[in-house]
């Protein structure tokens, strides 16, 4: 299985004591606003023989490509180093990475044995000539070998940032094929980055915004396959799904998981209208959570599952409200011109998500959670349904471009609205959830 | 999905719509002379066919609105008169948004656009139990330009004659 151990090496500790990111000077304070991404090297991780070279050659190209994705770092090409790596033990020639401006430096060494794969790697600061944190071992199996690669971006971006890292994380999304009025859509699942697309439905009927559980073992959607829009859910590793029943003669859908996965909320329609519910999962019992002629859809928990953020047009327009968990009396939180949706809290606590409509553009944008210090992140002819990385640095939402030719795909945007670029998928892509970092 | 090629309004008092897909069935077959009723074609009042498109099976919406135009009104007048005569039937309205709106927002939106129709048809004396409904939002455009004049003839709600106890 994909199962990855993760283990610290005894051996690789060397003589001087660990350094910590705390305490390195080699620091990439983010919330401050990077324009200028720090210049690090990758030199090809070293192979222990011949087996292993392929997979040294890979592993170092998906750490660099991790990195750049963030916008936060610039990788300095390898025509340009001046040391060669040949042994990971070997000491670092620091004056040779500081000649061309390195200032972090990822060595690592790969071996392979039979079909395991392990991967030893250390993070230099190269201008206080001090490693950063200790030397790590990552083993696993050669076929996950680009998730222990993620593995290694996500230390070294740790390091430097002082933050989580997300990219060994996964991303359920709707993949679309075809024209506009016969579109066809499956359930799919890849890493963060594309890699690995997995189709978890076929595509008889339509299926509509995965929802990730917080351990990332199931996902919630809504499919027609009954004819009627209604709530799924599907055990990832098993590619099971079950109906979650809720009331006969009823529409449901916009799912989301509680924090702790017991429970979800989503939207049933009642005589036309719609309006939240609860539901718990072990016993299927289902509670009312607004009781009103508006529509309220859209609901995402607070990551302490104390709150709701969800939308309703009970103003005339739609807006973004909170509530209690319980329900309850609701606070509406935006206030901008235009009509605002899909609101999605951060798993920071810090931020929601959103999109807002104004003026023929679609916009993602955040804002406090009581509504203040909105930004918008991006503008097109359609961006929606926002999705937070693991570390709530990064967002993942669909773009549809316009006219009969129009197109839905995956895009992704730093929280400071730099860095905006598409998800590359087989086809055409919408709805992304993304899951939890991976153990 | 059953798209319709061309779509009268009651009285054939205009023409709303006409698709640039060649549908070969929009215009029926063997109704053009004066005279014979073809059994199932358009010009036998008891067929789906005459329901869908004599009697006019849609009805259009304003943006972001549910209630119903008078011509709305008429159309699913018409509708009502069909059904309460020809009572073997059952229908699934399905309420559709244009692309303008999120996804959720959307389906929500279908699902009172056909809820507006589903009640029209009640006070009319339909059954209820006559008449589902479902909400597609944005999923099923029958026109894909990205214009008004496009999304407002997406922004409808479609009552489909889902069976005939005749069979």
């Amino acid at each position: 299985m994909m199962k990855l151990l993760t283990s610290l090496v005894l051996g690789l500790t060397l003589l001087s004591a660990p350094v910590h990111a705390q305490s390195g000077p080699l620091r990439l304070e983010i919330d401050e606003g990077i324009i200028e991404p720090m210049p690090f090297a990758v030199p090809n991780f070293v192979p222990d023989d011949a087996s292993a070279a392929q997979y040294a050659t890979d592993i170092s190209r998906v750490v660099a490509a991790d990195l750049t994705g963030t916008g936060l770092f610039r990788e300095i090409s390898s025509d340009a180093f001046i040391s060669r790596v040949s042994s990971f033990d070997a000491p670092v020639q620091f004056a040779d990475w500081k000649a061309i401006n390195a200032q972090a430096l990822v060595t690592g060494a790969v071996n392979v044995s039979g079909q395991r794969l392990t991967v030893r790697f250390r993070v230099w600061d190269v201008f206080s000539g001090q490693e950063l944190g200790d030397g790590l071992q990552l083993a696993g199996t050669t076929d996950g070998w680009r998730r222990m690669a993620h593995k290694v971006a996500d230390q070294v971006y740790s390091r430097i940032t002082g933050e989580g890292g997300y990219f060994d994380s996964r991303v359920a999304f709707v993949s679309e094929s075809g024209p506009k009025n016969q579109r066809l859509k499956r359930l799919a699942i890849m890493d963060y980055d594309g890699a690995n697309v997995q189709y978890l439905t076929d595509s008889a009927a339509i299926v509509l915004a995965p929802r990730f559980s917080p351990s990332g073992d199931r996902l919630l959607y809504t499919s027609y396959e009954s004819g009627s829009p209604r709530i799924y859910v599907l055990d990832v590793g098993k590619v099971q799904r079950q109906e979650l029943k809720t009331q006969d003669g009823t529409m449901s859908f916009s799912p989301r998981f509680s924090p702790d996965g017991r429970s979800i909320v989503y939207s049933l329609i009642q005589g036309g209208n719609t309006d939240l519910w609860r539901m718990d999962l072990a016993s299927g019992q289902s509670a009312r959570l607004t009781n009103t002629p508006a529509i309220e859809t859209a609901p995402s928990y607070s990551p302490d599952g104390s709150q709701i953020v969800f939308e309703s047009d009970r103003s005339g327009t739609p807006q973004l409200y909170v509530m209690p968990a319980n329900g309850g009396e609701a606070t509406r939180i935006s206030f901008g011109q235009g009509r605002y949706g899909t609101p999605v809290w951060s798993p920071r606590g810090d931020l929601i998500a959103f999109t807002k409509q104004n003026k023929g553009r679609f916009h993602i944008g955040v804002m406090r959670t009581n509504g203040d210090e909105e930004r918008l992140l991006t503008s097109s002819f359609l961006d929606e349904g926002p999705t937070w990385s693991p570390n709530g640095r990064v967002i993942m939402f669909t773009r549809e471009t316009q006219g009969a030719s129009g197109r839905a795909t995956l895009y992704s945007v730093d929280i400071s609205g730099r860095n905006l670029r598409p998800v590359r998928t087989p086809d055409g892509g919408s709805d992304p959830s993304w899951g939890p970092l991976q153990n | 999905m059953n798209v319709l090629g061309k779509i009268l309004a009651l009285g054939a008092l205009s023409v709303i719509a006409a698709c640039s897909n060649n549908d070969p069935s929009a215009l029926g077959g063997g109704a053009g002379g004066s005279g014979a009723i073809v059994p199932g074609s358009p010009s036998d009042p008891r067929s789906p066919a005459y329901f869908q498109q004599t009697v006019g099976d849609r009805v259009l919406f304003s943006v972001d609105q549910s209630t119903l135009t008078p011509q709305a009104k008429t159309t699913l007048q018409g509708q009502a008169e069909w059904l309460l005569a020809n009572s073997d039937y059952v229908a699934k309205i399905e309420g559709h948004a244009d692309e303008q709106g999120t996804r959720e927002y959307n389906l929500a939106l279908g699902a009172r656009r056909a809820n507006a129709a589903r009640e029209f048809l009640i006070s009319r004396g339909v059954a209820g139990n006559r008449l589902q409904t479902v909400s597609y939002g944005k999923e099923r455009p029958i026109e894909i330009c990205s214009t008004e004049e496009c999304y407002s003839k997406n922004r409808r709600a479609v009552t489909v004659l889902t069976g005939s106890t005749l069979g």
